[in-house]
């Protein structure tokens, strides 16, 4: 892979030459957290860690129109800009090479295709806090899926060119990047040495697949669908879910049909009812357990990796702390933690749905 | 980098698609009639002339088409016709929700909108040479009429076929004219059942589908076998087929779920990792014992 240095004097120079291929977005503060916005550069914040939302909002809008009728016809609507995404972490990146291979498997989505092809995605390397747990599900670093990838080393970032596009795009600020040195090189793999060691959350999420495979039946399950709110937050905040759903909106000012999609949760009571009113997961136990399911064994099973890329967000989401180290923590029997003392401690009665 | 097996791309490697499978199809409504009291029969057509008949003969017994109206919602139905008899699509539509009841309103000549086939379908090819054991219940005759006529239309290619269909009463069971006119036939064998009859004029069997399978004479380990009907008859007709024989591999069923997109997006099928409208609707009996919470 090609590498270059840019002075973190350049760094402005440099984001603002890539908005030449389109709106840039980045990270910046809103309340204690941080959101992808489309600000100048100066806003962005180079230490953020996890966004709210994830990266997906770009690619698969929270809620986009797909289709328009009118005079008895539907056609195709797209609404794509060209941006440019600076801030993506590794996991957001591993996140969106999910979603990629999801979403160009068997039936390939052109909303996808267009939104992709029309983003530059610049990546930008981060130092873990107390809820990243990606050195677990093997996605600390990332070899491809992005256009640029910064390092920031201190006084300057490497930049490292992963596609085509982004080659291309190092055209429109060719003036401001250099060749690395050995001493670059020396410095980065210092700062990869201290990264490692900044990881605090210890867990073998390796074995998941099997152990989740024999506590299928555990009571578990029960006891978190009891504090379970049913609210979707961890699939909303969830880089690698997929799910939407489809709804046709009647627009009064254009008289035309929207149909709409937008994003779903498998942790909502419809989400397996069908016409008539069966419903395949009643309980609350049945879907979170899908959740777990899909994202631990199943998507192993399918794509060889979990769906799991360790980025926290269910962590520090979830208003009830189910969340992947939880669950992943009383299926290992391990010490219990705040969310399992908690359930411990209140005498809630199991109740379903 | 250009990659072997990789879905078509363009210069920058980027997947191009050539057809958006969210785009509905116009069809237009040629025949309905009433099947039983709430299940109406559709027979529909496509509109573009050039896509009529690679639409009508490219799809496989088992498969399923997104059926929309415009502010109505989308929803999977299967296919009760079938390739062997091109032009047309037929559809047994349930009236149980918002979409169904908006088509129950729909006029011959209306318009509807499609998409599809989508999903597995019967491997029918594999099942040339076998003996064919159909076991249908109530609206389950929708999906298995499609395979039925499929195997008659071509009868050489298979053993012998054994049908078997039970319904709740005589009103309840759809294609019943169609039926006893099959039973007259020789070179297969049909069976009829109902749970009760409260007209006093049923001709045929009284009692569960399982039943009658007293009349069922296959080669077990050359035979094929498929259910399809309410989710509580499945684990009776599967015990029958087990005790004649048949193999785990070789017993079929087609499953519902809720479905959005038909093409492994939505999420809203799936089954552990499998989804439902591209892993399924069809699936063997091993498949169940493998995914948990399939049936």
């Amino acid at each position: 892979m090609r590498v270059f240095k840019l002075k973190r004097e350049n760094f402005i120079p440099f984001m603002k030459g890539l908005s030449k291929f389109g709106e840039l977005w980045g990270p910046v503060r809103k309340g204690d957290r941080y959101v992808y916005a489309n600000e100048p550069p100066e806003k962005f914040v180079l230490n953020a860690i996890r966004t709210i939302v994830p990266a997906k909002k770009f690619f698969l809008p929270q809620k986009s129109t797909i289709l328009k009728f009118k005079n008895n016809e539907w056609r195709e609507h797209y609404d794509v800009k060209k941006r440019v995404i600076f801030g993506l972490h590794p996991c957001d990146i591993h996140a969106l090479n999910i979603y990629h291979k999801f979403y160009t498997r068997l039936y390939p989505d052109p909303y996808y295709l267009k939104n992709r092809e029309n983003t530059l995605i610049v990546g930008l390397s981060c130092l873990p806090d107390e809820n990243c747990f990606c050195h677990l599900t093997d996605t600390e670093t990332v070899n491809e899926g992005f256009d640029l990838f910064l390092t920031d080393l201190g006084d300057k970032f490497l930049v490292w060119v992963g596609s085509p596009k982004g080659d291309e795009s190092l055209k429109l600020v060719k003036d401001l990047i250099e060749d690395t040195t050995q001493k670059d090189i020396d410095e980065y793999v210092e700062w990869r040495k201290k990264r490692r060691s900044m990881f605090k959350v210890s867990l073998d999420l390796e074995g998941m697949p099997e152990i989740l495979t024999f506590n299928y039946d555990s009571p578990i399950w029960e006891q978190m669908g009891t504090a379970c709110l049913s609210c979707g937050t961890c699939t909303m905040v969830c880089p690698s879910c997929t799910c939407f759903d489809v709804d046709d909106e009647f627009d009064i000012r254009t008289d035309e049909m929207n149909r709409q999609r937008y994003w779903y949760s498998c942790v909502f009571r419809e989400y397996s009812m069908v016409a008539g009113g069966h419903n395949f997961r009643e309980a609350r136990s049945e879907r979170l357990k899908l959740w777990y399911t899909h994202k631990l064994v199943g998507f192993m099973s399918e794509y060889g990796s979990p769906a799991c890329v360790g980025c926290g967000r269910c962590v520090v989401s979830c208003p009830v702390d189910i969340n992947v180290i939880t669950v992943a923590k009383a299926l290992l029997k391990e010490k219990p933690d705040a969310f399992w003392a908690r359930m411990a401690s209140s005498n809630v009665e199991v109740q379903h749905a | 980098m250009l990659k072997a097996n990789a879905p078509k791309c363009n210069i920058r490697g980027n997947v191009v698609v050539e057809e958006n499978p969210y785009l509905p199809e116009r069809a237009r409504i040629v025949r309905k009639f009433d099947l039983t009291r709430d299940v109406r029969f559709f027979q529909v057509r496509i509109c573009d002339p050039d896509k009529v008949m690679t639409w009508t003969t490219n799809y496989k017994p088992g498969q399923f088409m997104m059926v929309s109206l415009p502010n109505a919602g989308e929803a999977p139905f299967s296919i009760t016709s079938t390739p062997s008899r091109p032009g047309l699509f037929e559809f047994c539509i349930r009236k149980v929700g918002r979409l169904t009841s908006k088509l129950f309103e729909l006029k011959e000549n209306d318009y509807i909108w499609l998409r599809g086939p989508f999903g597995n379908g019967f491997p029918v090819e594999m099942m040339y040479g076998k003996d064919l054991l159909f076991v249908a219940g109530g609206l389950g005759a929708a999906p298995l009429r499609s395979v039925l006529l499929y195997a008659l239309d071509y009868r050489d290619r298979f053993g012998k076929i054994f049908y078997l269909y039970g319904a709740r009463t005589p009103d309840d069971m759809l294609f019943r004219e169609e039926f006893f006119r099959m039973k007259e036939r020789d070179d297969f064998e049909c069976y009829l059942t109902v749970d009760a009859d409260p007209t006093g004029l049923w001709p045929f069997d009284i009692g569960v589908v399982t039943s009658l399978f007293k009349y069922v004479n296959v080669d077990a380990d050359n035979t094929v076998a498929i259910v399809c009907g309410p989710p509580v008859m499945y684990k009776y007709v599967v015990d029958e087929f087990l005790k004649i024989g048949i193999p785990d591999d070789h017993i079929f069923m087609t499953l519902e779920r809720k479905m959005k997109c038909g093409i492994g997006k939505c999420g809203q099928c799936v089954v552990e990792h499998k989804y439902t409208c591209v892993d399924g609707p069809v699936f063997t009996l091993w498949d169940v014992k493998n995914i948990r919470t399939l049936i």
